[in-house]
């Protein structure tokens, strides 16, 4: 039919007396859309390096502590100290097939050298699986330890990325000697630098980790300083924890509902509530910015009241003339809405190069930038901010164009 | 002045029986709550297909409000009014402006053209209003301003024209719809002396086409002409009197 077009015709000679005020609601838009549009992004970047950072330490893991009893068990009295051995990861294996156990033998002030260097760090004698649990990946040319290692307590050392280039410098540690309590190691592989926000005892990037047999072998420990242990799905890890603490209760004899005897760290109910804190500061960025694009299209309304004041008379004509109600308020809900895309097409356009420009600073090194993550615009914050936009685009029409609408002709008509 | 006829001319003074306006005790109250104001107090008045009547009184009569009804501008209080057989008076807002613009023609003291139209869109509003093609609204447009004299003004904003010509245009989209009446308000109040005749000469032309007129006036000259002057005093009609000639 030829209304919409002939509506529109009407809608362009309508809008151009108003240009100056267009353009700068339009402008108010556009404004408006890129801080919803930045929020978000940088939302959502925070988000997926918070993700990135919480995955650094492992995914679905528990770390379990050492501690003592703290209740009567079996004629047992507390204050019993309980501390776990290497042989237990094999019983722990043994009992709860689908859970995945290392252990770990720490040693926090060991003397690490190499040629003239010589530095005080953090070593940790482990299982081979650790590399896998805890997301220690090697650099190209290096690996982690293999079970090989662990049988045949092979002097072999993986080395933090950040140590790495402490004691080595810009030399490649891998096939390089390094003394560990004057113990020579092979080094066999240095850690990928990764995000790493959770960590007990140090930062990953911090440490040598060495098979745990050598290590005890070295050492003369038995004791593990830590159990690691990994599921599957989220949804295992608190019927794992609770066989964990029974098997364990067996066989040192204590209550397995004594939650100090075993430190436990569930890192998947720590991830829940980071995720609900993420989706609340999104949340909180998302309203901000609709609120600031809230701002702009009070303009557009206060531009499409202004254009129905002005143009009352005529409205007032053509309602005489015949115009039904549709025929007055379909040009300023649509020029409401036009003034609100094409506002939000601007600001879209401009985000859009905002976030490219973002990316290109580098962030590696500085960790302030590193962990503020990069600005990061998806479909979903696109869809979001396209239908806050619609809505208030028809918002902002609409009410003006009910004041159109609710023009009594015989009243404008009247000659003054 | 002479054209082609817009309506079928019934040969002469028209003299059909077919009533136009039928409007029995009319009455309009404006209450805005503080101040009750009765503009009409029971208006009886009928109006005949082809007959020119001229509504005269003092300001503050109720003629303004008069109109307003007549043209489905309001709806009254209390009253019947049937316009061309049709009662208007429990119509909706959509349906008052349907017949607005299928039965009657206004004429505005202050012409009411849209400013940023040219006189040619100004006469296709009421025909794009009505629903009218794209192709045919033109062409009947055209017509129209043709035969108006304007047919060398098609392209003109309002602003390029004289009072007069403005007048004109405003005449010819009150006649675009073929309207069953068309309604002028003091069509010469705003004019010269010299456009005011034309104009005047004008709607008696279209009188003598078929065309059915009501018009509001002050002007004595415009009064003389109509075939019919009805007199409103108070919101009521105080004389209604034939011309017992009419000059064209």
């Amino acid at each position: 039919m030829a209304r919409p077009l002939v509506t529109w015709q009407l809608f362009l000679k309508a809008s151009s007396l108003q240009r100056k005020r267009a353009v700068l609601t339009v402008a108010a838009i556009a404004w408006g859309t890129v801080a919803i549009l930045m929020l978000l992004a940088f939302g959502q970047g925070l988000r997926e390096q918070l993700m990135r950072g919480r995955r650094g330490m492992g995914e679905n893991i528990a770390v379990v502590w050492p501690g003592e009893t703290s209740k009567i068990w079996e004629g047992l009295p507390t204050g019993r100290a309980i501390r776990p051995r290497m042989e237990d990861i094999e019983y722990l294996r043994h009992r709860i097939p689908d859970v995945r156990f290392v252990g770990e033998i720490t040693s926090w002030s060991t003397t690490l050298s190499y040629g003239r260097k010589t530095i005080t760090g953090r070593v940790t004698g482990t299982n081979w699986e650790y590399g896998d649990l805890r997301n220690h990946y090697p650099q190209p040319g290096g690996r982690f330890l293999n079970p090989l290692d662990e049988i045949e307590k092979r002097r072999v050392a993986f080395v933090g990325d950040a140590m790495a280039k402490e004691i080595f410098g810009s030399e490649n540690p891998v096939g390089r000697i390094l003394q560990i309590n004057r113990a020579p190691y092979l080094v066999i592989g240095v850690m990928q630098h990764k995000l790493q926000m959770g960590a007990y005892g140090g930062p990953d990037e911090d440490h040598v980790v060495v098979p745990i047999t050598t290590f005890s072998a070295q050492l003369g420990r038995q004791r593990l300083n830590n159990i690691v242990f990994k599921v599957d799905r989220p949804g295992q890890m608190v019927g794992a924890i609770q066989r964990f603490r029974q098997v364990l209760g067996k066989k040192y004899r204590f209550d397995p509902q004594d939650k100090q005897v075993l430190g436990i760290w569930d890192t998947v109910r720590g991830a829940r509530i980071m995720d609900n804190i993420t989706i609340g500061i999104r949340l909180f960025l998302g309203i901000v910015g609709a609120l600031t694009l809230l701002v702009g299209s009070v303009g557009v309304a206060n531009i499409m009241y202004a254009v129905v004041k002005e143009k009352t008379r005529e409205i007032g004509v053509q309602m005489a003339l015949g115009a039904r109600r549709g025929w007055v308020t379909g040009p300023i809900v649509m020029q409401g809405l036009v003034y609100t895309l094409l506002g939000g097409a601007t600001g879209l356009l401009i985000a859009v190069v905002l976030v490219m420009l973002i990316g290109l600073v580098p962030t590696a090194g500085n960790q302030a930038l590193e962990f503020l993550g990069k600005p990061t615009l998806s479909w979903p914050i696109a869809a979001a901010t396209a239908a806050i936009l619609g809505t208030l685009g028809i918002l902002s029409g609409y009410f003006p164009a009910r004041r159109a609408a609710g023009i009594n002709p015989a009243e404008t008509l009247r000659y003054e | 002045m002479n054209w082609p006829s817009l309506r079928k001319s019934n040969g002469g003074p028209p003299s059909s029986n077919g009533r136009i306006i039928e409007m029995n005790n009319v009455r309009k109250v404006y209450d805005t709550g503080k101040v009750r104001v009765e503009a009409l107090r029971g208006i009886d008045l009928s109006v005949a297909e082809g007959e020119f009547v001229a509504v005269v009184g003092p300001s503050g009569s109720g003629k303004s409000t008069l109109l307003n009804l007549l043209g489905c501008l309001d709806t009254p209080t209390d009253g019947r009014y049937l316009l061309a057989g049709d009662p208007v008076a429990d119509l909706d807002r959509d349906g008052l402006a349907e017949i607005r613009n299928r039965r009657v023609g206004f004429v505005f003291q202050n012409f009411n053209l849209l400013p940023q139209l040219t006189a040619l869109e100004n006469v296709e509003m009421p025909l794009l209003f009505g629903g009218v093609g794209g192709r045919k609204r033109r062409e009947r447009a055209r017509d129209l301003l043709e035969r108006v004299g304007l047919g060398d003004r098609l392209e003109h904003k309002p602003t390029e024209l004289s009072g007069g010509q403005m007048q004109r245009v405003a005449v010819a989209r009150a006649l675009a719809m073929d309207p069953a009446v068309i309604l002028a308000d003091e069509p010469t109040g705003n004019l010269d002396t010299t456009s005011g005749v034309d104009v005047l000469t004008l709607l008696s032309e279209l009188w003598r086409q078929g065309s059915t007129l009501v018009v509001v006036t002050h002007d004595p000259a415009l009064a003389e002409r109509a075939q019919r002057v009805v007199e409103i005093r108070d919101g009521l009609v105080v004389a209604d009197s034939r011309n017992g000639s009419t000059s064209h």
